[in-house]
């Protein structure tokens, strides 16, 4: 019996991060896992690519971890639990382990879109069955806030930095959940820590189905988002009720939005909150808040659009 | 006793994997190591393995899940050449730090650039500081064989190292030659349960694989990586006398080969070997002193046992089929290095021969035993380092 979704009740789980860990006050990222390792029902085995989560966490001769856990490096955590998830494969049809495990992959947003992007698509592609979760902080944060494809347009950061004549990152980000979907995987969804509920029940469905899952999870990151320590969970929820970040989901290949904001907030009410975004309020760079906009209101309406299609399609059956 | 038959050194290889039967096997096709990983994925589509194949998008991935697998508690092996293992450079160092016995046949093929497919040793050479155990293979024979200690050497609790199994590149893996298989039970019983000490999959008791490790505590990790590998050389004596009782061949550190009186040496791995023992062979007929040593082990490098078998020597020729340009081949490093273990001093030169797959005839050996003779009557080096077989 699955524990209810009730904080209450989640309270009383034990925490298989713990505290003490060196992950800065206010950081995203421990957050999400505690809020993925309390979804689970069954023992979880994790790997974790190279990040600020590893360093963090497993600072020799100590481990936040009551979790199985490896990390090997930084762009492999998909093949790494993909090998894990094998041996267990094949112990289980030799007979000598008998209990029944899931397996999970942490990576940063550099970890996965970028120099994790080849083993993640090839270990979804091959079927494991593991759930892929993306701590998605926009940025390089561990090495100091360099620009990765997940960073988005504008965005101030020491390798994209606003400057006299480039005002921040020029592109926008690579929309990596809708690409993690073209793989035909059983689950994709989006979520942020923010929505507990959503993302606890994002992961259960992910553990449960039988095959690959991947869950792109919005980080907040106050050393990279140049904010204070204590608006992580609003500055979250902004990006939501700004459509920035949608929480959407992958069924099968279905995709269902799971929130619609009543009244959709304007993009600069999530920027302006972040010193990131700072420079884009000087009358200079006006333009750009207006491309932003173009760009969020661009990929919401793509997503109600296709979600539209799904209706339809399934109306006309009925 | 076991079969004879004619079959090529990826075949060997192969059959050894699967007498073995690995849990989980990841790997990734490329020249000339595919034959063994698709004769192996037939053995699993026709359930002559029970092992679970990863086929993966790149050899870096193949090491990685390897890694994975063998942290989770099983026997693991794959297999690749050239630039497959220098695309696995990174994960090497991380299997070796993580002490996991995983068994990988490298098929020794040279290194871009210029690309070329045939056999040299500069693959497999340069991850010598990696932290693996190599053993080399004359023929198809010594690569079979030694696949199947190679379990049991990485396995052995006072190793627990990963192993790589080298041969040559086409010269082995794409000749047929006759060979003598183990039967299957043998084999089974040879390499025996793997017993895991630290499993991911021992969920009710955590482990934490991989930490980040400061340099208040680094040098210790890497300090018990020498010490697990100073241990190899009486494990690697061990289990080939243990291969011997079932196989008949013997085995050791390295082969001699009429080392007894030899005032000038050879020293050359791999199938080159082979035709310079033969060579070897005409000039003591004609009676010339002159002796060879084949390296089997290579890492860890058995420098004391080494110096002790070149201790008659006059003039030494080593001969390598990679380069370290601006240095030494590397066979050569290691053998110098070991003659300075016991003040012996005799006089040097190294050759540099059959880069990407260039024919080792019988006339280059003839041609370095004649130079070992000149130099002995003479006392004078005029090359240290040279090549052999090139347009100059």
């Amino acid at each position: 019996m699955a524990t209810p979704l009730r904080l209450k009740e989640l309270s009383k789980k034990e925490e298989l991060l713990t505290g003490g860990h060196r992950l800065c006050a206010g950081c995203g990222a421990p957050i999400i896992i505690r809020q993925v390792l309390m979804a689970a029902e069954v023992p979880v085995v994790a790997a974790n690519a190279t990040g600020c989560l590893e360093v963090s966490t497993t600072i020799y001769p100590y481990t936040a971890w009551r979790i199985p856990w490896i990390h090997t490096a930084f762009e492999n955590a998909a093949a790494t639990i993909s090998g894990v998830e094998s041996m267990y494969r094949a112990l289980k049809k030799k007979g000598k382990i008998d209990r029944k495990i899931k397996f999970i992959a942490f990576g940063g947003d550099g970890g996965t879109y970028d120099i994790g992007f080849q083993s993640l698509s090839g270990a979804m592609e091959r079927g494991h069955d593991i759930v892929y979760i993306c701590y998605d902080n926009g940025a390089y944060m561990n090495t100091g806030i360099q620009r990765s494809s997940a960073t988005p347009l504008g965005a101030n950061t020491t390798t994209s930095p606003a400057g006299r004549v480039i005002p921040g990152k020029v592109q926008p980000r690579k929309n990596l959940t809708k690409i993690m979907a073209a793989h035909g995987i059983p689950y994709v969804a989006q979520s942020t820590p923010a929505h507990w509920r959503d993302l606890i029940t994002k992961v259960r469905k992910a553990l449960e189905v039988d095959g690959p899952a991947f869950i792109n999870v919005l980080a907040h990151c106050n050393r990279g988002w140049r904010t204070s320590t204590n608006t992580t969970i609003q500055d979250t929820k902004l990006a939501v009720e700004t459509c920035f970040w949608p929480l959407y989901e992958y069924e099968n290949g279905k995709l269902r939005i799971n929130y619609k904001p009543k009244e959709k907030k304007p993009v600069v009410e999530f920027l302006k909150t972040q010193g990131r975004f700072k420079h884009l309020f000087s009358p200079e760079n006006e333009h750009l808040l207006k491309e932003i906009q173009e760009y969020v209101d661009r990929e919401w309406e793509a997503l109600l659009r296709e979600e539209g299609m799904w209706r339809e399609g399934s109306e006309e059956k009925e | 006793m076991g079969k004879k038959l004619a079959v090529t050194g990826n075949q060997a290889v192969a059959t050894a994997m699967k007498q073995i039967n690995p849990d989980v096997c990841a790997a990734y096709p490329i020249t000339p190591q595919t034959e063994i990983m698709q004769r192996f994925a037939s053995f699993v589509s026709d359930g002559e393995v029970d092992t679970e194949l990863i086929t993966v998008e790149s050899e870096h991935s193949a090491m990685s899940a390897c890694i994975g697998a063998a942290a989770a508690g099983g026997r693991v092996m794959t297999a690749t050449s050239s630039q497959g293992l220098a695309l696995m450079w990174e994960m090497l160092y991380i299997a070796s730090g993580m002490r996991l016995p995983i068994v990988m046949p490298v098929v020794n093929r040279a290194l871009s650039a210029p690309i070329n497919i045939h056999g040299d040793h500069s693959d497999s050479m340069g991850a010598r500081d990696s932290g693996w155990i190599q053993l080399y293979s004359e023929n198809a024979q010594e690569a079979y064989d030694n696949v199947i200690q190679a379990v049991r050497i990485g396995e052995h609790e006072n190793v627990r190292l990963p192993v790589m199994v080298c041969m040559d590149g086409f010269i082995i893996s794409h000749s047929i030659e006759s060979m003598e298989f183990l039967p299957d039970e043998v084999v089974k019983e040879f390499v025996g349960e793997y017993k895991p000490l630290y499993s991911l999959l021992d969920v009710d008791n955590p482990v934490t694989y991989g930490p980040l490790v400061l340099p208040d505590y680094y040098m210790e990790f890497k300090r018990q990586q020498h010490e697990a590998m100073g241990n190899v050389k009486e494990v690697v004596l061990e289990v080939a006398k243990e291969f011997e009782k079932v196989s008949g061949r013997s085995y050791g550190l390295f082969e001699e080969y009429r080392l007894d009186d030899a005032e000038v040496i050879i020293v050359i791995l791999n199938s080159a070997a082979g035709t310079a023992k033969d060579v070897v062979d005409q000039y003591r007929d004609k009676g010339v002193k002159v002796g060879l040593l084949k390296p089997r082990l290579f890492r860890p490098f058995p420098y004391k046992e080494v110096a002790e078998a070149l201790s008659g020597a006059k003039v030494v020729a080593v001969l390598d089929r990679a380069d370290s340009f601006g240095g030494f081949g590397p066979v050569y490093m290691e053998v110098a290095s070991a003659l300075t273990t016991n003040g012996a001093r005799p006089l040097m030169l190294n050759r540099i021969y059959g880069l990407g797959g260039r024919d080792f005839m019988p006339e280059h050996a003839e041609t370095v035993i004649e130079e070992l003779k000149r130099v002995l009557d003479s006392g004078k080096i005029e090359k240290q380092k040279d090549y052999l077989g090139v347009r100059e």
